[in-house]
Parts: C-alpha cells; sequence; structure tokens
C-alpha cells in the first residue's frame, strides 16, 4: 500500500487503462497540455500522445456525441464534462442516446462509454459550479454511476468502469482530489454494485455518498462519546445499488439515516429509503432520515453556502432523532 | 446519360429509390389499416438522397439516420422483412420490437440507427467518423439530417469539431423545406443550408436532391475527399417530402399546387426517363418493379406471420453483461 491523493489515484486508473487497451482514449475540454481543469489528467499527453489525450472544443454536446458515436464503433471512450453542471447543455447524448441505444436497436450493439464529471460544492464556486445531480442520472435506466468517496474506490472504481461494456457515469468530488488514502502499488479493480461498510456498528446505519462518508465518519466519532454506534455504508455506486447490504445492516440496527449532499428533495435518498423500507419495514424502529443540502441554488457567499449543505452535524442530529423517535 | 454513371449503377440506383418507394407506399397503407403502431414518417419524394449518397459508400461506412429513416436503412442494404416485422413490433424485427420506426437500426450494415431526437445524429457520426481515423481506416461517416435540424446547437458543434479534428464525416442535411409544418422561410433567414460550411472553414456542395445521379457525384466527391484525410463536407440536398410529416398530417401549412408541382420532379420517374432514353430496356426496369413487389409480398407476410415479443424480454438488452472475468 502507498499513500495517494484521489486526484492520482485517478490518474492511475486513466494510465493503466490507457495503457492496457489501445482502443482506450480521452476527451475533453482542456484535458491535454492543461491537465484538466483539476489536473487529474496532467502529464497524460506526454505520455500518451495527442491522439488519444485529445482537447476538444468547448461543446459538450458534440464531446458527448463523439464519445457515443465511438463506443458504437469500437472505440472505449473516456470523455470528461468538465463540472456535472454542464451536462444540462447536453443531456441529450447522455439520457436519449447513450442510455437507449442498446435497448432501442435490440441489443445489437454495446456502448463501452466512461463519463467523468466532478460534483460538489463548498468552494464558494456558487450554484452553477456546486452542484450533485446523481438523481437525474439514477432516474434514467441505461447509465451506471459510480461516487467514489476515497482514493482507494476512486482508482479501483474508474478503472472497472473503463472495462465495463457499458455506459459508466464516475462523479469525482472536487473537495476529494486533495485527500489522501492508501491504494495498493499493484494494479487492482473495484466492483460497481458492491457496498462498502465503512464503520461497523449496531444502532443507526448511516448510508452515506461521496464526501458525506467522511462527514458520517466524523459523526460516528462523536457519537461513539455518547455511546452510540454507527454503521456507516458507503454504496459506492448508486446502479447497480447494493440494497442487500444496506437492507442487511438496518435488520441489525433498526434505523436508517442516508446522507448526501445534493439537495434533499428529489434526491438518492428517497430512492434508497424506499427500497430499504420496502425490505425492512418491519425492523425499523424510527423513521428514515434523509440527510442533504437544503432545497435553494447552491449560494456564494461561505458562510451562506455552509447554510445550505449538509456537514457531520446534520448527520449526528438526524441520527439523534432517529434514537429520540418513539411511536 | 450521365457518362460517369455506368448502366449497372444507373440501375441499382433505381432500384434501390423503387425498393424505398414501394416499402413506404406499403407502410403507409398498412399503418391506416392499423397494423403498424406508433408514429411513420416516410420519406416518399426523397430517395435519390439515400439512394445516391449510399451508392457511393462501401459496406463498412457508417451512416447514421434521422426519425425519416427507412430509406437510409434501405439504402443501406437493410431487409425489408427484416425492417417491416420491427415495424410490425414483432420479435423477428431488426431491433426485435424494441426500436420500431423511428429507432430501425443495423450496426452491422453500418446504419447506427435512426433517432428521434432531431439533430442528435450529427455529433455522434464524429464518433464513427473518429473511430476510422483513430484506427487508421479509411471508412468514411455520413450523417443524414433535415433542414430543422440545421437549426440545433448539436449541429453547429458537429460541425465544428469535424472540421477542427478533419474528421471523414460527411454532413447530408435533406433540404426538404419544411421542419414539421414550419417552412424554411420561417425558420432559418439563409436560403441555402450549405452556407453554413463556411462558419466552419469546410467544403459544402448544393445538389439537386430528387437527381440520384446528381447526388450520387457529390457523395462521391465528398467520400473521395474524406477517404485520404481530405476532411468533411456538408452536402445539401434540395428535395420535398410528398407526404405528410407524419401519415395522418392533416397538411393545413401548404397546398396541393405545391405538392403537385414537386410530384412533376418525383426523383423516380426523373430517373427512369433518364435510363430510358439511355437505351436501358424497359423490361429491364419492369423486372426490378416486379422483383420488389414479390419481395414486399413476402415481407409482409414475413412480419404478419412472425411472432410478437415475449413480455418477459421487455427488460432485456439494457445492459451488456459483463464479461467473464468482471
Ligand atoms: C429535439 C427535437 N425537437 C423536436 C422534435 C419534434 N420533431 C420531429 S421531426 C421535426 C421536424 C424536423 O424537421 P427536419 O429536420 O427538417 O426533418 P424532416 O422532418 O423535414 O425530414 C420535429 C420538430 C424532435 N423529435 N426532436
Ligand atoms: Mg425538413
Amino acid at each position: 500500500m502507498v499513500q495517494m491523493t484521489y486526484r492520482e489515484a485517478l490518474k492511475q486508473a486513466l494510465r493503466e487503462e490507457l495503457q492496457n487497451d489501445e482502443r482506450v482514449f480521452m476527451l475533453g475540454e482542456d484535458i491535454a497540455e492543461f491537465g484538466g481543469t483539476f489536473k487529474v489528467s496532467l502529464g497524460l499527453l506526454e505520455e500518451f500522445g495527442p491522439r488519444r489525450i485529445r482537447n476538444t472544443p468547448l461543446s459538450e454536446s458534440a464531446i458527448l456525441g463523439a464519445a457515443v458515436g465511438a463506443a458504437a464503433t469500437g472505440l472505449r471512450p473516456i470523455a470528461e464534462i468538465m463540472y456535472s453542471d454542464f451536462f444540462a447543455v447536453a443531456l441529450d447524448q447522455v439520457v436519449n442516446q447513450a442510455a437507449k441505444m442498446r435497448y432501442m436497436f435490440g441489443g445489437k450493439l454495446s456502448l463501452p462509454l466512461t463519463i467523468r464529471t466532478t460534483m460538489g460544492g463548498r468552494r464558494s464556486a456558487a450554484a452553477q459550479h456546486s452542484q450533485c445531480l446523481e438523481a437525474w442520472f439514477m432516474h434514467v435506466p441505461g447509465l451506471k454511476i459510480a461516487m467514489p468517496s476515497n482514493a482507494y474506490d476512486a482508482k479501483g472504481l474508474l478503472k472497472s468502469g473503463v472495462r465495463d461494456p457499458n455506459p459508466t457515469i464516475i462523479f469525482e468530488n472536487k473537495m476529494l482530489y486533495n485527500t489522501s488514502g492508501e491504494v495498493p502499488e499493484e494494479p487492482y479493480f473495484v466492483p460497481w454494485g458492491r457496498a462498502n461498510v465503512v464503520r461497523e456498528g449496531t444502532d443507526v446505519t448511516v448510508v452515506a455518498l461521496s464526501d458525506m462518508v467522511d462527514f458520517s465518519l466524523k459523526a460516528a466519532e462523536r457519537l461513539a462519546d455518547e455511546g452510540i454506534s454507527l454503521e456507516v455504508i458507503d454504496p459506492r455506486t448508486l446502479v447497480p445499488l447494493d440494497i442487500d447490504t444496506i437492507v442487511q445492516s438496518v435488520q441489525k440496527t433498526g434505523r436508517l439515516v442516508i446522507a448526501h449532499e445534493a439537495c434533499v428533495t428529489g434526491g438518492v435518498g428517497a430512492e434508497i429509503g424506499s427500497q430499504a423500507a420496502y425490505h425492512a419495514l418491519d425492523y425499523l424502529t424510527a423513521p428514515i432520515e434523509r440527510v442533504g443540502a437544503k432545497d435553494s441554488p447552491i449560494p456564494f457567499s461561505p458562510i451562506l453556502e455552509r447554510e445550505i449543505l449538509p456537514d457531520d452535524q446534520d448527520v449526528v442530529d438526524a441520527v439523534h432523532r432517529t434514537i429520540d423517535y418513539s411511536a | 446519360m450521365d457518362e460517369k454513371i455506368p448502366k449497372e449503377l444507373a440501375l441499382q440506383l433505381y432500384e434501390t429509390m423503387q425498393r424505398i418507394r414501394s416499402f413506404e407506399m406499403a407502410v403507409v397503407e398498412l399503418f391506416a389499416r392499423g397494423k403498424i403502431p406508433g408514429f411513420l414518417h416516410t420519406y416518399v419524394g426523397e430517395e435519390a438522397v439515400a439512394a445516391g449518397v449510399c451508392a457511393a459508400l462501401r459496406p463498412d461506412d457508417k451512416i447514421i439516420s434521422t426519425h425519416r429513416g427507412h430509406g437510409h436503412l434501405i439504402a443501406k442494404g437493410g431487409r425489408l422483412d427484416l425492417m417491416m416485422a420491427e415495424l410490425f413490433g414483432k420479435r423477428t424485427g431488426y431491433c426485435k420490437g424494441k426500436g420500431g420506426s423511428m429507432h430501425i437500426a443495423e450496426p452491422d450494415l453500418g446504419m447506427l440507427g435512426a433517432n428521434a431526437i432531431v439533430g442528435a445524429g450529427i455529433a455522434i457520426i464524429n464518433g464513427a467518423a473518429l473511430t476510422a481515423q483513430y484506427l487508421g481506416t479509411d471508412q468514411v461517416a455520413v450523417a443524414f439530417f433535415g433542414d430543422g435540424a440545421s437549426n440545433t446547437g448539436v449541429f453547429h458543434e458537429a460541425l465544428n469539431m469535424a472540421s477542427v479534428w478533419n474528421l471523414p464525416s460527411i454532413f447530408v442535411c435533406e433540404n426538404n423545406g419544411y421542419a414539421e409544418s414550419t417552412p424554411k422561410h420561417q425558420h432559418q433567414k439563409i436560403k441555402d443550408v450549405a452556407v453554413r460550411a463556411v462558419a466552419y472553414d469546410m467544403p459544402s456542395i448544393i445538389v439537386d436532391g430528387n437527381d440520384v445521379g446528381a447526388v450520387y457525384r457529390a457523395a462521391q466527391e465528398a467520400v473521395a475527399r474524406a477517404r485520404v484525410g481530405g476532411g468533411p463536407t456538408l452536402i445539401e440536398a434540395k428535395t420535398y417530402r410528398l407526404r405528410g410529416h407524419y401519415e395522418g398530417d392533416p397538411q393545413m401549412y401548404r397546398t396541393r399546387e405545391e405538392i403537385e408541382s414537386w410530384e412533376k420532379k418525383c426523383p423516380l420517374e426523373r430517373w427512369r426517363k433518364v435510363l430510358l432514353a439511355a437505351d436501358v430496356p424497359a423490361e429491364g426496369i419492369e423486372e426490378i418493379d416486379r422483383r420488389i413487389e414479390q419481395e414486399l409480398k413476402e415481407a409482409v407476410a414475413f412480419a404478419e406471420e412472425s411472432p410478437l415479443p415475449d413480455p418477459a424480454e421487455a427488460r432485456s438488452d439494457i445492459f451488456t453483461p459483463l464479461p467473464a472475468e468482471m
């Protein structure tokens, strides 16, 4: 194991996959010389050249359209959408094309296409550069979605995503790029659809996505002092969703909190909660709690942004509500 | 007849157009009889564009189509029986009944699908062109789209990318004068869509889209350029759809006289005259007509007799199964 940043782990995944298969290439805005806005691909141009590390025009539809067409004809593109907010100008290529092509054609082709994008706030990037839009895509059958919460998963999930013969979207958390974690020196994969029980516990299950995993672990430390034991589960991928691991945990704890940075209304917490309730209703001793951003565009000023976005305190409060609940 | 088009090819162009026309007229009738669910956009009147362009392509070249896609698949070699079965929503259709008229596809023939999102294919075709460029093959990739589609953002994004990457993409605008009910003069100020190529430093060709020989030559020029790394071309084929935007369209937006004036320019009639003037025997042409009539009869019978899809398969083909090692 070596200590490595989330950013470096992603870059290693890209490098290994580019080395592994000549059909793999990258395209996106400012990804070549500049290395991408978040520098994940910095240096790959020198290693792999402009044929494989392709700067594109500022045209999200053209990027994703070309990725769809290349995947449909035998290449394995890795497209980068600089901020997931920008999906909005090119959703057709994801929602109507990539997600549906194989199905519409009766299974006649595969689309081994990976889209890397960034998510999340806490950077005063304001309303158009801070969103968490995973729910949009979870609602579209035909797409697979990962939200890595640490360096190890970032590398392993990205590698599996690139090898997957289907359209995959990876939401990289901007606040995690500089965080470090242990990563094996030898190549490895993290399979999609297998949740990670990050911390075992007995009283309350917390299902946390992306950097809410760290906040939930912080909350777990704080609550341990009060004698409350949290089990923290990171689903890693939303599609496929490992609901079994979540249900098993709820059967043990009887309480469920779901934490994501996206706003609560219409967030994926509703889906996870609904599935969990369906399978474990008789075990629940309190209403399922959802932690997320307050319903609002993300504000600019740090004090306002902190007001809107969830953190460990929100997890602690939600856990308390489940404990204090009496029917 | 044009001495650059040998007789055999001239007959082949006729045959493709006739196959499209006959298929569409059969489908119109079957639709009216309730045999075909959903929407139906026919290609009647525009046959010369698909026939002319695809005759300039090789089997391994790629095309992508529109909501009006039957003609493109037929011109790329699509089988009428499998197409008809798909339109009927049958298990034996090209897409197992999951796509229908608006998504009919056969990647094995290089046909990357009809597409019901206007403009979408214009961006996707660049990916197919990129695959050819990336792998160093000399394949080319053609996107068909309408005059209406030339107003989408994706048209401009895609032409710009094709141009700056020098892709072997060929953009074929089937300018039939209307986007659904909206006449062209109401949706764009320019007279020729082709002028938009200038903005991307891309060569363009304007061609009479009802003259299959002219379309073929225009396509040949674009294909020849793209094959040798000469980059993309925008072809504007001026044509007209003789039927409604969709079957059942009351067509209040145009006059009977206008339609009749274009019926006189029917691409099949015109080409038949060209063939006869070039001493192609009438029996040869009639023989083609008869063969297609027979083929269609069999296609309809095949579609009628084919089984419906099993509802248990409704959720298959969403994802490709993971390879064993994963
Ligand atoms: C993005 C999008 N907008 C609108 C429609 C509805 N629609 C379908 S076809 C059409 C007109 C298309 O006109 P054109 O591109 O000229 O093609 P034509 O039908 O004339 O062949 C419209 C508005 C659609 N399918 N997709
Ligand atoms: Mg039109």
